[in-house]
């Protein structure tokens, strides 16, 4: 007891600058978001600074709740495929010696060294109805006409699998390198063989790791509009092209605001469930 | 009769290309206290990790109760192991960890729950099964990782330097434990240590171990008062090794042409001429300060060094080789820099064939 009580003194002492800086970049923007949220729609877009719930009225309308449903779903998808994905190979690059091990996050790294956008573009044309994709199972006869991929919820999916894929490896990655191997040949020793032996100490153990992941896919797969915009072709609708639109193209401040709202209010439950299940001193920090 | 439970047989471990573990032959018997001793880096976790499976042997075999257990997982071998580091389960309480053998092969909660229990009683601990590792101490943890090593009844238990991180006193009162607990389980123990006293008090017998070969395999007074092999003389307890050759032989009785002088042992087979160690404990060795008998060697005195309960005096040689004499108190009459001549009595000395290893 009297140990956890000490380790919170000095994260509590490097909290302080931390916080001015919370306070500044991320607080007070929060708060005048809110605020603007709770304002009325110019007539010709901006904000009239009047107080309204207007905005909130809208987004609880069936055709926002669609879109919010269905951006969870898909971002939900786009966690469970990255995790699933990622887990193995953050195990499998976990267990290879350091400098193996760097080469391989070095490859992970690699596209983020691209333009996002350039990326996206290439999906686009690989994928297109007379690109290399279509080409080639047309030509091996697997498929007998070209398919439609561009602007599909597929194509989306694929885009967001492989965006978030390496912030879900990442975490991962760390926690399992981290795990003392002893405690596995503990395991076994005990008579465990490895499925048992994964379930009850490799998974537990690299759970802080595994939420982590969660945290840092599903949350940018709900908001990123660069993919769903270029590889939806726009006219699939997720909450984060919407909120993008509101500001952007229809200037309706108020209720882009509500939606960014209601994007930080689903965050910060999973960070409440996060913390609950993970000490402060787990917390993974990539 | 004794029978053995545990056998190494021609077992060799290579890694890469260093060969680790030498063609090494053990039989571990029923019940025993084995200890595998030996200086680090020398293969004596190699040596149990073998029998436990986390590494294969390159060439040999290992039975366990006859059974060739070559090609059974550490899962499916009835040994289990004490890590040195503990390797406790960090997300488990004391009694979770305990009970993890039961765990795994689905005993009922009541039956669980009472071994436990009974487990925690042996390694005094009932009263901690709801706290986690890191609420322990070190000593603590110690217990849960013996406990939960024995809960699944092994034939074998193997420890790797179970005591290595317990600071000297807890160490002492542990060892003790230890082996009581051996002796009230009737559990054959192969225990791992560097700690040449620790070996000496606990086991039954003693592997002394060096670069991948086993020294001398004996029982602690015999690897004590009889060393075979000059690295066996150095490394338990402390000995004055000289270098020399058989000079004379009268039936039993050895003299020896070492750098420092002539000097007397007994042995049996010796031929003149024959390149050999004689190994003598500080304690065993006689001064005084004229030259009293025939074979006397003449130094002089460097410095003394208080060892707590006794006196260490170290004395250079005319060929410049330091040798230590102890005693239980500080002789008066000596200074530094003072001639001695010392001398031993010839059964005292111990003489070991210098032409092996
Ligand atoms: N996995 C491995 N790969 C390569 N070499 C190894 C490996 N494990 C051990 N060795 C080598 O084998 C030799 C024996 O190691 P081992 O761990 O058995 O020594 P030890 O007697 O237990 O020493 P210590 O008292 O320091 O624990 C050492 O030289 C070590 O470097
Ligand atoms: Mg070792």
């Amino acid at each position: 007891m009297k140990n956890k009580m000490k380790r919170k003194g000095p994260v509590l002492a490097m909290a302080g600058p931390v916080s001015i800086w919370m306070i500044l970049f991320v607080t007070l923007p929060m708060l005048f978001i809110i605020y603007i949220s709770f304002m009325s729609r110019g007539t010709f877009g901006g904000v009239v600074y009047e107080f309204s719930t207007e905005s909130y009225t809208t987004l609880l309308s069936t055709v926002y709740f669609k879109v919010i449903i269905k951006s969870l779903k898909v971002a939900t998808l786009t966690t469970i495929t990255c995790l699933v994905l990622g887990y193995p190979f953050a195990y499998f690059i976990a267990r290879k010696p350091r400098e193996v091990a760097s080469k391989y996050i070095t490859l992970i790294m690699i596209p983020f060294w691209t333009n996002s956008l350039m990326r996206l573009n290439a999906w686009l044309l690989l994928f297109q109805t007379s690109g290399p994709v279509n080409n080639f199972l047309v030509e091996t006869g697997i498929s007998s006409e070209p398919i439609t991929f561009v602007y599909t919820d597929g194509l989306v999916a694929l885009g967001l699998v492989t965006s978030m894929l390496p912030f879900a490896v990442l975490p991962m990655y760390s926690s399992i390198e981290k795990l003392n191997k002893s405690l596995l040949e503990a395991s076994a020793d005990l008579g465990a063989n490895p499925k048992k032996t994964f379930k009850n100490i490799t998974l537990p153990l690299t759970f802080p790791g595994i939420f982590s992941a969660i945290i840092l896919t599903f949350i940018p797969s709900l908001g990123i509009y660069t993919v769903t915009d270029m590889l939806g072709g726009g006219k699939v609708l997720y909450i984060g092209n919407i909120i993008k639109n509101q500001f952007g193209v229809i200037r309706n401040w108020p209720l882009g605001s509500a939606l960014s709202v209601l994007l930080i209010i689903i965050t910060g439950l999973l960070i409440f469930v996060y913390t609950r299940f993970a000490k402060v001193d787990e917390l993974e920090v990539v | 009769m004794k029978e053995p439970i545990v056998r190494l047989i021609n077992v060799d471990k290579v890694f890469g290309t260093n060969t680790v573990i030498k063609d090494m032959n053990l039989d571990i018997y029923k019940g025993e206290f084995l200890t595998l001793l030996g200086p680090s880096g020398c293969g004596k976790t190699t040596t149990l990790r073998m029998i436990a499976g986390f590494e294969t042997t390159s060439a040999g075999t290992i039975t366990v109760e006859d059974e060739n257990i070559h090609d059974k997982e550490p899962y499916e071998r009835d040994v289990n192991t004490v890590f040195q580091s503990y390797a406790l389960f960090p997300h488990m309480t004391v009694f979770d960890n305990v009970a993890y053998g039961l765990t795994i092969k689905k005993v009922p909660k009541l039956e669980k729950k009472e071994k436990v229990m009974e487990m925690l009683l042996l390694v005094q601990l009932v009263g901690y099964e709801k706290r986690k590792p890191d609420e322990l101490s070190g000593g603590q943890k110690q217990r849960v990782a013996i406990a939960r090593a024995l809960i699944n009844n092994p034939k074998v238990l193997l420890l790797d330097e179970p005591l290595g991180a317990l600071d000297l006193k807890l160490r002492k009162q542990m060892q003790v434990e230890l082996k009581r607990l051996q002796k009230k389980l009737g559990i054959t123990f192969i225990y791992v240590t560097h700690d040449q006293e620790e070996a000496l008090t606990m086991s039954d017998r003693i592997a002394v171990i060096n670069e991948g070969i086993i020294e001398q395999l004996s029982n602690p007074q015999d690897l004590y008062e009889h060393p075979e092999t000059k690295f066996v003389a150095g490394f338990i307890g402390e000995s004055n090794i000289f270098d020399g050759k058989v000079y004379e032989i009268n039936g039993e009785e050895l003299k020896i042409e070492t750098n420092s002088g002539l000097c007397a042992a007994y042995g049996k087979n010796y031929i003149v001429g024959e390149n050999v160690n004689i190994a003598v404990r500080p304690e065993h060795i006689n001064y005084s300060k004229t030259p009293t008998e025939e074979v006397s060697l003449k130094g002089r005195i460097r410095d003394f060094t208080y060892v707590g309960n006794f006196v260490k005096t170290a004395v250079v040689m005319e060929d410049g080789k330091e040798i230590k004499i102890s005693r239980f108190e500080m002789d008066n009459q000596l200074q530094e820099d003072d001639q001695l001549f010392i001398n031993w009595n010839p059964t005292k000395a111990v003489v070991i064939r210098a032409n092996e290893k």
